[in-house]
This record gives structure tokens, C-alpha cells and sequence, in this order.
């Protein structure tokens, strides 16, 4: 599998992105600078989290409007698998990849913790190594990451089965006590209609290694290393 | 661009008030204009305000800080450059300071405390490195104080906000709270940043003809005269000082931080400055000075924010997220394209000159001459006047009450503003970005990994201010052994420390007596623990009406871990294990947070702290963590050793029965006592800890044993963790939640 990470002034989990990547895979992706017009030919974007454009104007707005974001939008509409990773789903969303919103926290902080997940849908490229049902602990770090769309488009999330990650209490309930930013219907990750786009708020990268954060997001880097070859 | 008014004509004469105003004695004056053999420009003025207030000089402190051991095999590069060096092998080298930015975050704590965070990241990656961590410690007023949850909520938001952004992890700090910060606060931030040993980047500019380079964002009028007010008491009016807090952009820093080291990645940079406090005064000045050079600014040429900005004003900006650089000839282009990539401003703004001058256009005018080495020569130097301090009485356990059970006096402690969980403030960090963080914050000190290695740096802050109130020396000497008994309990081997001297008005003797002592004591341990002082920030006339903080020495320590496969953890997490304490228990109630939150009594000599026993008892858990015969870990410090059991109980989830000795301290005191130099150590099998501790001369005894879910004293007392959790969690959150 050939990766590719988008960077765009700001980013600042590029490099975990490709640490991730280049553990799963055994080779380093391409590092993509926001102002190149085009992506080499690759089997996987990753949209990288951070503070692109310092989060200025609104979460990943500006970034969406970057030269490299049109290749990106017409890639993923091609089928190319795209990944976008807090900031990144931020930027997807805004890019019109993703439906619905991140909107400020809830509580109106930055939070930075692992959190208790439940794998909703384990049948896409990016989830196959879990099984349906897993609970996961992966570690969130946003001030933006409340997720919200109307309820037509989240029955039809539902339906369709594109939620990929819902936030719950240890126990696996998706309750209010397990949802750290106020996301609706406690949602951490969807999918667009193909499920070759995800995009999530938490943090796999961050949880691709037994000496930080544990490896319960090792599982979606190498399900994806062995999907796309 | 938008144009504002100049609010403040500059004045054409150089009055006796606009000297005062400036903060300069009638002697400091004196020596200036024998140093220009003339009436100074009001830019001159300027320039000799910031560089000899007490921020930029140190002229109160400078005399005592010569008195610290700066050096060892480890050092690579001591206290006088932006940050201090150390070696880590493997041709690599770690780079950390600590600074204050105490002022401005009392007057505006959001960006008091975000550009201080920003200040400090400059220090360590103006020299080559990029940052791989930030620390910070805090101290906040009364919680019963006004201001106080404003404050915090402020603070802590900064730190977050800039450092999240940049994507450093906040990985480790302290705060605490007492009603001598309720007029000044204390933020202090630290970095530590990891480079290439043979790529170290240092300000001495060289070169005659060489290009001077402004890069980062334009000039403003803010932060003028910052230097200055950090160099005065508060007074009530210290809120129209607003105006002179910088506002942070840490988006601009990240793209200030990838440039700087792209270029320092080639063969371009002569020297290179940060512009901290007062701007790009000080940047020229010790550029200039440090390489024995002049230096030539044509300030037009100076990227600005405004317009109609005086020369003046652009010498005393502190406008954030600024460098100036001296590069070699004939790599303008290249260095140019680097920074227009990262959409940051780049100006040619002088030249290096062979005069020995800094001079300053503006206009077509020379605004200011100055012989840069008498400027930074003659900057006074004082002597203080000092006078010892009384010791306070010794507090001795018969003279404390025991409590009725010893467990509810922990639930109180474990919730006391002090010692409860600082959750609520860390998981506001990013703690966990870089995705090396192998131990966050909320233990001892913080682990993180050495990137693509598996070796790491151990980082720690610490300072017990209640200590050094009551006896300076040993609080000094406390501070400096905290920091390195927690890096051992981490299982690293001490390597150095960045300090952050933060005291009252030095003109006053008992304050310059605190200052004096606490570095007399800070040296003492210092020395015997091999621990040399590498950089370092002074901040004093920290009062407010005549009301001074504790004397604040907080100690920032960074320690070198070999394999992290042997990192212990400070948690009990299995049962049926022996818990051993290792270091002598007299059981010292003395200005113990016992005596204080039980007992309503901030009073008593502080614990004495044994060098030689600190250096033995950490010299043995030390090989016991790197011979793998010890995995579990906790050092004692406030509150004692029924804290640290606590403490350890809450980590991993597992209870534990601990027993009091049947002689020797009476349980109180056995149980909440202060003596330092102690760990507790958690093993299956307590003989070869044991054997080994008898055979280094170290005390060593099995004080119980893990399980359960509860905490047991003397098989009477006993409290469960989920009460004991909900004590320790409860606090801080519902101070900052409720209104």
C-alpha cells in the first residue's frame, strides 16, 4: 500500500500519521505540501489532524480551499480511500466529503483523553480488523469536535450503516456520560456512501504503539496495509 | 494597513521624570551618558531601559547566580545563551529552559500565559532543536480569592491554546494555591527540545558585511516597555497595564518553528536570536555583544504591523513570533524562498559592522549609537543588602494532635486545593501529541520517548514554597532534590536543571535574604547530586502593595532513560505484593501540608534534607529500577507517606494494608510526616530489595502489602478507593464548574 499525507501549514499530526503508515506498511508515505496541485498515484489519502490555518475563520475551512484539497475531493470521489483524522475530518466535512459539522465542544474545552469507543460497522476497508461490536480505547484531543447534522442525514447515516465509531461509557453504552464533546447520537466517525471515505475525531495514530496510548488504532492502519495490498 | 493615531507624541526632551519613568536611577543615568558622553535620544533612553531593568540584566540577582555549579561531563552548554545544552549519546543532545511570565498572565491571563509558553518554545528552537515537550508550573492565589477561578481557567486555556496548536505535548507541571499569590501569580513555562549535538545553534553574530535578517511576524505596538513592568511591584493600577501584554499566535510559531529548522537543516545561519523580552533591543544588543561586533539597523525596513511607528517603539515592540538571524553572504535567496514557503515575513533589516557600535536609521536619521559593550558591560550589577532570617521552631509530633482516623485525614488531604488530582487542568493539554509520550502528565515526573529510539527523557518541575518561606536554604536545597528523586523514581539518571527564581522585591533585605539563601541552598544540592543549573529566569518584584509571594525557586529537571523497556510504573497494580519504603522516617510534621490542612497551622521548620542520604537512597532505587529488580515506583513528597500509598492505590486500581511501625514515630507522624529522601518501592518478593538496601547502608523495611479495593491502616482504619477517587477527582472540577 502507498500512502500519501496531506500537510498543510498548521498541521501537527502529520508526522504520527506517518509513523502509523510507515509501521503498518513498511514504507513511508508521501508527504504532500497543501500548496501542490496534484497527488502521486497512491492507495491511501490520510488528512492529517492539527490546527491548519490555526483553526482561524472555523476548523478546517480554510484548509478545505487549499490548491491540493480539489485533487483530493476528485481522488476520493474516484474511490481512492481517504482518512481524515480530527483536523482531517474537520477538513472533510468542510470539503463536502463528509456530511454534517464539528462544532465547538460541549463543554466548551480542549480535551485530551482516551476514550472508551464502540466499532459499529466492522465491514469497510478502514474497520475490518475489528470485530463488530468491539469496544476500543482510542485518546481524543480537540476543542471541535461535537459532531452535528440534521435527523434526516443521521437516520440515514444510520441506516446506511456509516457510523463507524460512537463514543460510550466503559461499559458500551452510547449514553451521555460516555460522550466527551456533546456529539449527537454520540458519533466519533462516518463514512461517506462508499465507505471509502472515514473520517473521525479520535486519534488511531495516537494509539499505534503499546509504549503510547496502546494499539487499538494499529488495528485500522494494518487492516488497511493488508486490504490495499 | 490600518493607520492609528500616535497616541503618545514622543517627547523632544529628556527630562528627570522621563528617566524615572523609565525606571532608572540618577546613578544608572549617570553612567549612561558617560557611556554616550551626551544627553541620549529618547531611543537611546529606550534601549539602556530595557537592557539594564532587572528583567534583561539580573542586576540583583547576577551576584549569587555566579555561585551556581553550571558545569559536569554532561554540559554541553551552560546558563548565558537562550536555553542550556546537555549530551544524551548517541550524538544527540537535549535542549531545555524554564521562564516566567508572571506579570502580564496576572494582568490578561490568557495571553500572559500563551505567549509565555510561546517565549520559552522560541529559547529552545532559536538553538537547533525542536521541541518535544512543554512543562509548566503554576501557582494561583486563595481559592476563596476573587480572582482566583478567573485566573486559573485564564491560565490554563493559554497554555492549552498555545500549546496544542503548535502540537507540543504539555506533559508534566505543578500548580498550587496560597494566599500570597493572590496579588501575582506565578507561570512559569518550560521546554525541552531534542537536536543533532553537532547542530547547535548559538547568538554570537560574526562577520562583518554579514546581512542581519528579521524573520516571523510584523512588528506592532504591543508588549512595549513588558520588560519594564516585569521589573516593578504591582500596584492597584496594574490593570491599565494591559496594553503592554502581547498577544500570541501559535499558528505563526508552528510556521516560524518548521522554517527556522528547515534552515538550520543547511549551512546558512551564522547566528540566530530569538525575540523575547524587549524585542529587538535585546536580540541586536546580545548578538552583537556576544559575537564583539557591531551592528547597523535600518529600521524602515523592519516589517511593521501599523504605521507611523516611531524608532522607538520598534525597538521596544515585543510583538510575538519574531527571530533575527545573522547569515552568510550570498544566502539571502535561498533562506528567502524558505520562509515565503512557510508565508512568513523575511527582511535583509542591517549588516554586522566592524564599529563596535549599534546603529540605528530611521527616516534618514540615526536614531541611536550606542557602544554595544559598554551597554551590556556596564549594566549594573548590586549587592543587596541581606540580613539572615530567624530559623522557625522545630514542630514536634507530640505537640500535633493525631487524628481520630487516619483515614479520613488522608480523605482530606487527598482533596485538599494542593494535592487533588490536576485532571481537570492536564486533559486541557495535549499531552499525548508526537505520539511519544510514554508517561503523561499525573505521576511523577513525565516520560517522553526519544523519537524512533527506545531511550527517553525524563522531565519533572518542582518547588515547595511553604518550605522555603519558613527556611530558605533547605527549601532551596528541597527543590533541587524533589526534582531529582522524581526523575529516579522514573528510572532515569539526573542530568541537569533549568531554575525559575521566583521572589518579591529584592530591595527589601528579608526578600534578598530569601533569594540568597535559597540559591545557597539550591548550590549545596546541586553539587552533591551532580546536578548542574544549565539555564535559568529570574523573576522578582513579584509583591503587590508591599505583600510578597513565597519565595518560589521552582526547579525544572531533566533526567536520561536507557532502555524504557525498564520504565517503572508508580501505581499498585497486582495484589499480594510487598510495598517498601525505602529512606529514614522520623516522622517530621514540621510545615507539613498535615499540619497545615488538618491542623489549620502553617508553621515550623521545614524537614531537613540529607544530601548524602538523597544521593544514596536514589543512587540504590536507581540501580534497582535499571537491574529490573524494582518495577513499581513512587517517590514521597507532600503530604507524606499515606499519600504516596494513596496515590500509588488510585494509579493501579489496587488497594493495599499498610502497618505502623510499633516504635520509633508515633503514627500521625509515621504516616503524614515530610522527611525527605524516601520512595516507595513495590515487589513480589522484598528479599534481594531488602539485601541490597542493608548493603548500601540505605533504611529499607516492609510496611505492608497490595489488594483489595480498599486502603487499610493497622488493620482498623480503612477507606475504600472509589471514595478516596471521588474525593481526590471531586475537587477542581467543581471549584472551576461552579459560579
Amino acid at each position: 500500500m502507498k500512502a500519501a499525507v496531506v500537510v498543510f501549514p498548521g498541521s501537527n499530526c502529520d508526522r504520527d500519521a506517518a509513523v502509523a503508515l510507515r509501521e503498518a506498511t513498511g514504507e513511508p508515505p508521501a508527504m504532500v505540501w497543501h500548496r501542490d496541485n496534484a497527488l502521486p498515484k497512491v492507495d491511501l489519502i490520510v488528512v492529517p489532524g492539527g490546527f491548519s490555518y490555526g483553526d482561524y475563520l472555523r476548523s478546517g475551512a480554510m484548509a478545505a480551499n487549499s490548491p491540493i484539497m480539489r485533487d483530493v475531493v476528485k481522488r476520493a470521489n474516484d474511490g481512492v480511500p481517504t482518512l481524515g483524522i480530527c483536523n482531517g475530518f474537520q477538513i472533510l466535512t468542510e470539503a463536502g466529503l463528509l456530511p454534517g459539522a464539528l462544532m465547538r465542544n460541549a463543554g466548551l474545552k480542549f480535551v485530551c483523553r482516551t476514550v472508551d469507543l464502540k466499532v459499529e460497522n466492522s465491514q469497510t476497508l478502514f474497520t475490518s480488523g475489528y470485530a463488530a461490536g468491539q469496544m476500543v480505547q482510542i485518546p481524543i484531543a480537540h476543542a471541535d469536535g461535537n459532531y452535528f447534522a440534521d435527523d434526516d442525514t443521521l437516520d440515514r447515516l444510520e441506516g446506511e450503516g456509516r457510523v463507524a465509531f460512537r463514543y460510550t461509557t466503559p461499559a458500551g453504552d452510547a449514553a451521555p456520560e460516555g460522550n466527551p464533546n456533546g456529539s449527537i447520537r454520540n458519533i466519533a466517525g462516518i463514512f461517506n456512501e462508499a465507505k471509502t471515505v472515514l473520517g473521525l475525531m479520535p486519534h488511531p495514530e495516537r494509539a499505534a504503539d503499546a509504549m503510547h496510548g496502546g494499539t487499538d488504532g494499529k488495528a485500522m492502519f494494518d487492516a488497511l496495509a493488508r486490504v490495499l495490498g | 494597513m490600518v493607520t492609528l493615531p500616535n497616541e503618545a507624541p514622543e517627547p523632544a526632551e529628556i527630562t528627570q521624570a522621563l528617566v524615572k519613568e523609565h525606571g532608572l536611577t540618577p546613578s544608572e543615568y549617570e553612567t549612561l551618558l558617560g557611556i554616550l558622553g551626551r544627553t541620549p535620544s529618547i531611543t537611546e533612553l529606550g534601549i539602556f531601559s530595557v537592557m539594564w531593568s532587572e528583567h534583561c540584566s539580573y542586576k540583583s540577582s547576577k551576584k549569587w547566580l555566579k555561585t551556581l555549579p553550571t558545569e559536569g561531563p554532561q554540559v554541553i552548554c551552560g546558563p548565558g545563551e537562550n536555553a542550556g545544552v546537555v549530551d544524551i549519546g548517541h550524538g544527540m543532545a537535549a535542549i531545555f529552559k524554564i521562564e516566567s511570565h508572571n506579570h502580564p498572565s496576572f494582568i490578561e491571563p490568557y495571553q500572559g500565559a500563551a505567549t509565555g509558553v510561546g517565549g520559552i518554545l522560541r529559547d529552545v528552537f532559536t538553538m537547533g532543536a525542536r521541541p518535544i515537550a512543554n512543562l509548566n508550573a503554576l501557582r494561583f492565589g486563595a481559592p476563596d480569592h476573587p480572582k482566583t477561578k478567573h485566573l486559573v481557567g485564564g491560565v490554563v486555556a493559554g497554555i492549552g491554546g498555545y500549546g496544542n496548536c503548535i502540537g507540543v505535548p504539555t506533559v508534566a507541571g505543578e500548580t498550587n494555591f496560597h494566599p500570597a499569590y493572590n496579588g501575582n501569580i506565578l507561570v512559569n513555562a518550560m521546554t525541552v527540545g531534542i537536536a543533532d549535538a553537532d547542530r547547535i545553534f548559538y547568538s554570537a553574530a560574526a562577520g562583518p558585511g554579514n546581512p542581519v535578517v528579521y524573520v516571523g511576524s510584523k512588528t506592532g505596538r504591543d508588549g512595549i516597555h513588558g520588560a519594564t513592568m516585569a521589573s516593578a511591584e504591582f500596584s492597584e493600577d496594574s490593570e491599565e497595564k494591559r496594553p503592554t501584554v502581547q498577544v500570541g499566535d501559535p499558528f505563526t510559531e508552528k510556521l516560524l518553528l518548521e522554517a527556522c529548522l528547515e534552515l538550520m537543516a543547511t549551512d546558512a545561519i551564522v547566528a540566530i536570536q530569538d525575540m523575547g523580552a524587549a524585542g529587538l533591543t535585546s536580540s541586536s544588543v546580545e548578538m552583537a555583544s556576544k559575537g564583539g561586533v557591531g551592528i547597523e539597523l535600518d529600521l524602515d525596513k523592519v516589517p511593521m504591523r501599523e504605521t507611523g511607528m516611531t524608532a522607538y517603539e520598534l525597538m521596544l515592540s515585543e510583538s510575538q513570533e519574531r527571530m533575527l538571524m545573522v547569515l552568510k553572504p550570498g544566502h539571502e535567496d535561498m533562506a528567502r524562498a524558505i520562509f515565503e514557503k512557510w508565508e512568513l515575513d523575511f527582511a535583509v533589516i542591517g549588516r554586522i559592522t566592524e564599529t563596535g557600535c549599534l546603529i540605528l536609521r530611521k527616516d534618514g536619521e540615526v536614531q541611536a549609537n550606542i557602544p554595544v559593550d559598554p551597554l551590556v558591560a556596564a549594566a549594573p550589577e548590586y549587592d543587596r543588602p541581606w540580613e539572615p532570617l530567624p530559623m522557625p521552631p522545630v514542630v514536634t509530633a507530640r505537640e500535633v494532635p493525631q487524628p481520630e482516623d487516619p483515614t479520613q485525614a488522608l480523605r482530606t488531604l487527598m482533596r485538599s486545593p494542593d494535592l487533588c488530582s490536576r485532571r481537570w487542568i492536564w486533559e486541557q493539554y495535549d499531552h499525548m501529541v508526537m505520539a511519544d509520550t510514554v508517561r503523561g502528565p499525573g505521576g511523577d515526573a513525565a516520560i517522553v520517548r526519544i523519537h524512533d529510539t527506545t531511550r527517553g527523557l525524563a522531565m519533572t518541575t518542582d518547588s515547595t514554597p511553604r518550605y522555603c518561606l519558613a527556611d530558605p536554604e533547605t527549601g532551596g536545597r528541597q527543590a533541587v532534590a524533589e526534582a531529582w528523586r522524581n526523575l529516579v523514581a522514573a528510572g532515569a539518571t539526573p542530568l541537569a536543571i533549568t531554575n525559575n527564581l521566583n521572589f518579591g522585591n529584592p530591595e527589601r533585605p528579608r526578600i534578598m535574604a530569601q533569594f540568597v539563601e535559597c540559591v545557597r541552598g539550591m548550590g549545596d544540592a546541586a553539587r552533591v547530586l551532580s546536578f548542574p543549573v544549565v539555564s535559568g529566569n529570574v523573576s522578582l518584584y513579584n509583591e503587590t502593595e508591599g505583600e510578597a509571594i513565597l519565595p518560589t525557586p521552582v526547579i525544572g529537571g531533566l533526567g536520561l532513560i536507557d532502555d524504557l523497556t525498564r520504565t517503572p510504573r508508580a501505581a499498585f497494580d497486582a495484589p499480594d505484593q510487598t510495598i517498601i519504603l525505602i529512606g529514614a522516617t522520623a516522622g517530621w510534621l514540621g510545615a507539613s501540608l498535615f499540619l497545615r490542612e488538618i491542623c489549620g497551622r502553617e508553621e515550623g521548620a521545614p524537614p531537613p534534607v540529607d544530601l548524602e542520604a538523597e544521593r544514596r537512597n536514589g543512587t540504590l532505587v536507581r540501580t534497582l529500577i535499571a537491574d529490573g529488580t524494582v518495577g513499581r515506583c513512587h517517590d514521597l513528597s507532600d503530604g507524606g507517606l499515606l499519600v504516596a500509598v494513596a496515590e500509588m492505590a488510585l494509579a493501579g486500581g489496587t488497594g493495599a494494608a499498610i502497618d505502623t511501625p510499633k516504635d520509633g514515630a508515633p503514627p500521625h507522624a509515621w504516616l503524614f510526616g515530610e522527611d525527605q529522601g524516601r520512595y516507595l518501592v513495590v515487589v513480589a518478593d522484598p528479599a534481594p530489595v531488602l539485601k541490597a538496601a542493608e548493603a548500601a547502608g540505605v533504611p529499607a523495611e516492609a510496611i505492608g502489602r497490595t489488594g483489595g479495593n480498599s486502603l487499610t491502616v493497622d488493620g482498623a482504619y480503612t477507606i475504600s478507593l472509589a471514595e478516596l477517587r471521588k474525593a481526590h477527582e471531586g475537587w477542581l472540577p467543581a471549584y472551576m464548574g461552579s459560579a
